[in-house]
């Protein structure tokens, strides 16, 4: 048995404590801008953290770099702050050497849609079991306010002073065409449902995507205002729940209808539709899924938030366990002294 | 007919074929077969980068020589004594390597108007004058292996690949050597379509008796078996070596072995060799792309593993950042550079040195890594455990510098006990009393490592300038400077704990040669011969290149002249010049071929 498992065998014996919030707070001071939607998912993964049941020190927060990458520091769990994209990678060799611990990545647009994009669509495609965060601003904060594969078309930065020429990526779509297990959307200033995301992103067994709607107040205020204010938000965003017809507005009084294969908003006022003629959401739908991200690409159509898809399928890392297992049985223990002197030896005298 | 049997020492073969030709598979196999009989040997494959080149093109030729002999043999042989050409290609790329009066086996069926053409012949040169200074054997192998399976009812295009059976069968008989070893290999390999056993077999044996019986060739030749040293012995190339060496540092150490990796030739062998050994907990991870190779084996690493990374230059390049991630954060890393032709593709297939200066220096800012490079395909076992024991014990990426020529390359290995490799001890952090993730020891200077999972010692690391002991990020300016010295004196006390440099022969005298990394068996062959004939030239070879050996600036100061050769533009002739202020002579090579012991040799004569 190697330290490894020595040492897990003792962490297992600790019996899981009861955590609050507070035992997930670093002593680190948090150094986000005032106003910055950072803050909400910083604190409302701290109130999920403790209904996990996962022990602190089997935690670990991955990041790259980007605002959002400054997260790890701010929680009292094992954090790795690495470089510019990897996040994804560095998990990915973590989790796989490691399969016992508890992965998070924390990214941004940038940090996992750009110069990560690549690690970001190959961990979805493994199922390896790690939570993604993806806190999307459209901007790029920390180099002070460049476009980002995530900002509208023909946005004026201070790198795009003419507008954008780039069509932007659409995170959803991005994870659902690597094949995420569990792709799901949710706001930073919803702070109940950020929760509810998060929670279920954890008991997801796979690879869990997470866009986070996030405002950054310095260089792109408001960009999600409509999806998470009060006067906009009933009337633009449709909560998704499974097994749901698709209702929303103020009043509750419109529906999403699928007519052929394009959603079209149907008032419910007039009796024409009933919420039997809207589209009920299907986690594990994979069609619905790709029509819902693809909503978000529709001006006049509500933005879906919630669990866009979840469904299960066999863990990379367990698969790579199981061949190790398998391959203990067939051969035994491997054997220093058998590998060296296998094959074909001779010996003189 | 009675044919007379010759005892020679030592002789080069060189197998040249096209690249579907089986030509490597050929030599392996008389490589195998000649450490069987107790030869000692080296071996060099040469093959193009394109996996089928068009057939017939002198781009597309495929070859590989071994040479074995009944003495020691550091080298694969300057020139070869014999060379089986399967077409007129092979014959005009490799003919510069054949030395005068050597023997050419040529396969007269490839010698066809269409290949003579693609070779640039005008006319067949078996059939002229041009090759009157060599011994000609014209054989007709492809018509010879269809004859030998004449009733078997084969397509032709099994008849074609197994044709460098008969040319292999011929070989041993040529220098009597048993066939034993390739029947097995034969039986093994084709187990499941037992008519390709049957032709391969009938095959080999047919180019055998061909020897025998026909008038041909009047002479075969005897090679002694070499006087090694006693013990077990195995053949072995320097990627399986390095594989092998990964392993035994993960069971020495107790630590499971993470291979982060991303397919690139002339590295991808260790990859495929270490996703073989599961049942030693291996875990390969085939990234997808260089940098996810590295930052994965970094991640393993942070959660208690070896992670280790394999590549060759171009993908050398793009680990940089992510070696500079590892230099900070301080976790053990193996990265294995198997080194190729450069710059950027450059020669995928060739070996060169180039990449030394890389190693050292190639990262932003001051990130000292310690380097240590093989010298022969048998010393990549060591070298790389060596690499990994330097990794745990002082908490650093180490680079492994190994090349092509060493990578494909094979020799004989005496297999070392288990028990004569050290234990490597890492000592994971469970204490949280005091518990500072850059805190570190007195003496190595190394910091804690104190892996996830671990209660109580939860902590935060990256890429960030981190403040001494506490590990927290600072941006002070006096904190920085003293962390960027505290880095660099880790890694320069390493040299305390290193074994000291060793010349082959004399503390001093005229000339001392000095090489590194896979130039070790032309080098030593060169400075030799030169003894031999008397002259005051003595050899060292730097397995440590960072940091340098404490006592090599002693060593260097005690010689009247310092030669360098190096398959590069003089990459350590400059760190030691820089470093000890010596003039240097470099002799530098870089056509992505090895030193031919006689090249080192005609320097020597010029300094001496």
């Amino acid at each position: 048995m190697n330290r490894v498992d020595e040492l897990l065998k003792t962490a297992k014996n600790q019996p899981a404590a009861k955590y609050t919030a507070r035992d997930f707070q670093s002593d680190q001071d948090v150094r986000w801008c005032p106003g910055c939607g950072d803050y909400s998912i910083l604190a409302q993964t701290q109130r999920v953290m403790p209904d996990l049941g996962i022990a602190k020190h089997n935690t670990v927060f991955v990041s790259g770099i980007g605002c959002s990458s400054r997260f790890p520091y701010y929680m009292e769990t094992y954090g790795f702050h690495g470089i510019h994209g990897r996040a994804a990678a560095i998990a990915s060799g973590l989790k796989i050497a490691r399969p016992d611990l508890s992965v998070w990545v924390a990214t941004g647009d940038g940090d996992g849609l750009s110069i990560g994009g690549n690690h970001l669509i190959h961990i979805c495609r493994r199922n390896i079991n790690v939570k993604i965060l993806l806190f999307n601003n459209q901007i790029y904060g920390l180099t002070k306010g460049q476009f980002s594969p995530t900002s509208e078309l023909g946005k004026v930065t201070k790198s795009s002073p003419y507008g954008t020429v780039d069509h932007p990526f659409n995170p959803l779509l991005v994870a659902l065409g690597a094949e995420a297990s569990f792709v799901a959307r949710t706001l930073d200033r919803d702070p109940k449902h950020l929760q509810f995301v998060i929670k279920r992103a954890a008991q997801h067994k796979g690879t869990a995507f997470i866009e986070i709607y996030q405002n950054c107040n310095v260089f792109n205020d408001g960009a999600f205002f409509t999806f998470t204010e009060k006067e906009t938000k009933d009337d633009n965003v449709v909560f998704l729940e499974h097994g749901k017809p698709m209702i929303f507005g103020k009043e509750k009084d419109k529906g999403i209808k699928l007519d052929g294969f394009t959603p079209t908003v149907v008032s419910l006022a007039d009796g024409k539709f009933s919420p039997d003629d809207l589209i009920v959401h299907n986690e594990k739908d994979t069609m619905l899924s790709f029509i819902l991200a693809r909503m978000s690409s529709i001006p006049h159509l509500p933005r879906p938030v919630g669990v866009v898809y979840a469904v299960e399928r066999p863990l990379y890392e367990a698969e790579v366990e199981r061949q190790i297992q398998q391959a203990v049985q067939k051969q035994g223990e491997g054997n220093l002294e058998k590998l060296l002197n296998h094959g074909e030896t001779w010996t003189i005298q | 007919m009675t044919k007379s049997l010759k005892n020679i020492d030592d002789v080069t073969i060189r197998f040249a074929g096209d690249s579907g030709d089986g030509m490597q598979l050929t030599g392996m196999q008389f490589t195998s077969t000649t450490a069987l009989v107790g030869n000692d040997l080296s071996t060099l494959p040469d093959y193009p980068a394109e996996i089928r080149a068009p057939a017939g093109t002198l781009f597309g030729v495929s070859g590989f020589q071994i040479r074995f002999g009944s003495a020691e043999i550091n080298t694969p042989g300057d020139t070869c004594d014999i060379l089986v050409a399967m077409n007129p290609a092979a014959l005009k790329v490799n003919l510069r390597s054949l030395r005068d009066g050597g023997i050419i086996v040529a396969n007269t069926y490839g010698f066809n108007e269409k290949n003579l053409k693609l070779a640039g012949y005008q006319k067949n040169p078996l059939e002229d004058e041009s090759l009157s200074k060599y011994q000609v054997h014209a054989v007709d192998i492809t018509k010879l292996t269809q004859n030998a399976l004449d009733d078997m009812n084969m397509s032709g295009k099994i008849v074609d690949r197994s044709k460098n059976f008969f040319a292999l069968g011929m070989m041993y008989w040529m220098f009597t050597r048993p066939m034993d070893s390739t029947l097995n290999w034969i039986k093994d390999k084709f187990k499941k379509t037992p008519e390709l056993i049957e032709a391969n077999t009938r095959v080999l044996k047919a180019g055998y008796a061909f020897g025998e019986t026909t008038e041909i060739f009047a002479v075969r030749y005897e090679v002694k078996p070499a006087a090694l040293s006693p013990g077990k012995y195995r053949s072995i190339t320097g990627n399986e070596a390095t594989a092998w060496g990964l392993i035994a540092a993960s069971v020495k150490s107790g630590l499971d072995l993470f291979l982060g990796s991303y397919p690139i030739t002339p590295a991808s062998d260790i990859l495929h060799e270490l996703s073989k050994h599961k049942n030693f907990r291996v875990k390969t991870f085939q990234a997808e792309d260089e940098i996810a190779g590295i930052t994965s084996a970094i991640g393993a690493s942070y959660g208690g593993a070896l992670g280790a990374t394999t590549t060759s230059g171009p993908g050398m390049a793009l680990k940089s950042e992510a070696l500079g991630l590892a230099v900070m954060l301080e976790l053990p890393l193996v990265v294995c550079n198997v080194q190729r032709g450069g710059p950027s593709t450059g020669l995928p297939t060739k070996t060169e040195q180039a990449d030394l200066l890389q190693a050292v220096y190639g990262r932003n800012s001051e990130a000292p890594i310690p380097v240590i490079a093989a010298s022969t395909p048998a010393d990549c076992f060591q070298t790389v455990f060596e690499a990994a024991r330097i990794a745990i014990k002082y908490m650093t990426p180490v680079i492994f510098l190994s090349d092509g020529y060493l990578a494909n390359g094979a020799e004989p290995w005496l297999i070392p006990p288990v028990n004569s490799l050290p234990d490597i001890s890492r000592n994971f952090r469970t204490d949280p009393e005091g518990f500072f993730p850059y805190s570190r020891d007195g003496k190595t200077l190394s910091r804690p490592w104190a892996i996830p999972g671990t209660p109580g010692l939860e902590h935060r690391i990256g890429g960030l300038e981190k403040q001494h002991i506490t590990g927290n990020v600072s941006y002070d300016p006096d904190n920085h400077e003293f962390m960027v010295k505290m880095r660099q004196a880790k890694i320069d006390g390493i040299a305390e704990d290193i074994p000291p440099a060793k010349v082959d022969g004399a503390e001093k005298g005229d000339l001392l040669v000095v090489g590194w990394g896979g130039t070790y068996g032309a080098i030593r062959t060169a400075v030799e011969n030169k003894r031999h004939e008397g002259k005051s030239v003595y050899h060292l070879h730097l397995k440590y290149l960072n940091p340098l050996q404490k006592n090599l600036g002693d060593i260097l100061y005690s010689f009247k002249n310092v030669l360098v050769p190096e398959l590069n533009l003089g990459q350590l002739s400059k760190l030691l010049r820089a470093k000890y202020l010596v003039p240097t002579i470099g002799l530098n090579k870089v056509q992505g071929l090895p030193f031919k012991a006689s090249e080192i040799e005609k320097q020597i004569d010029e300094i001496l």
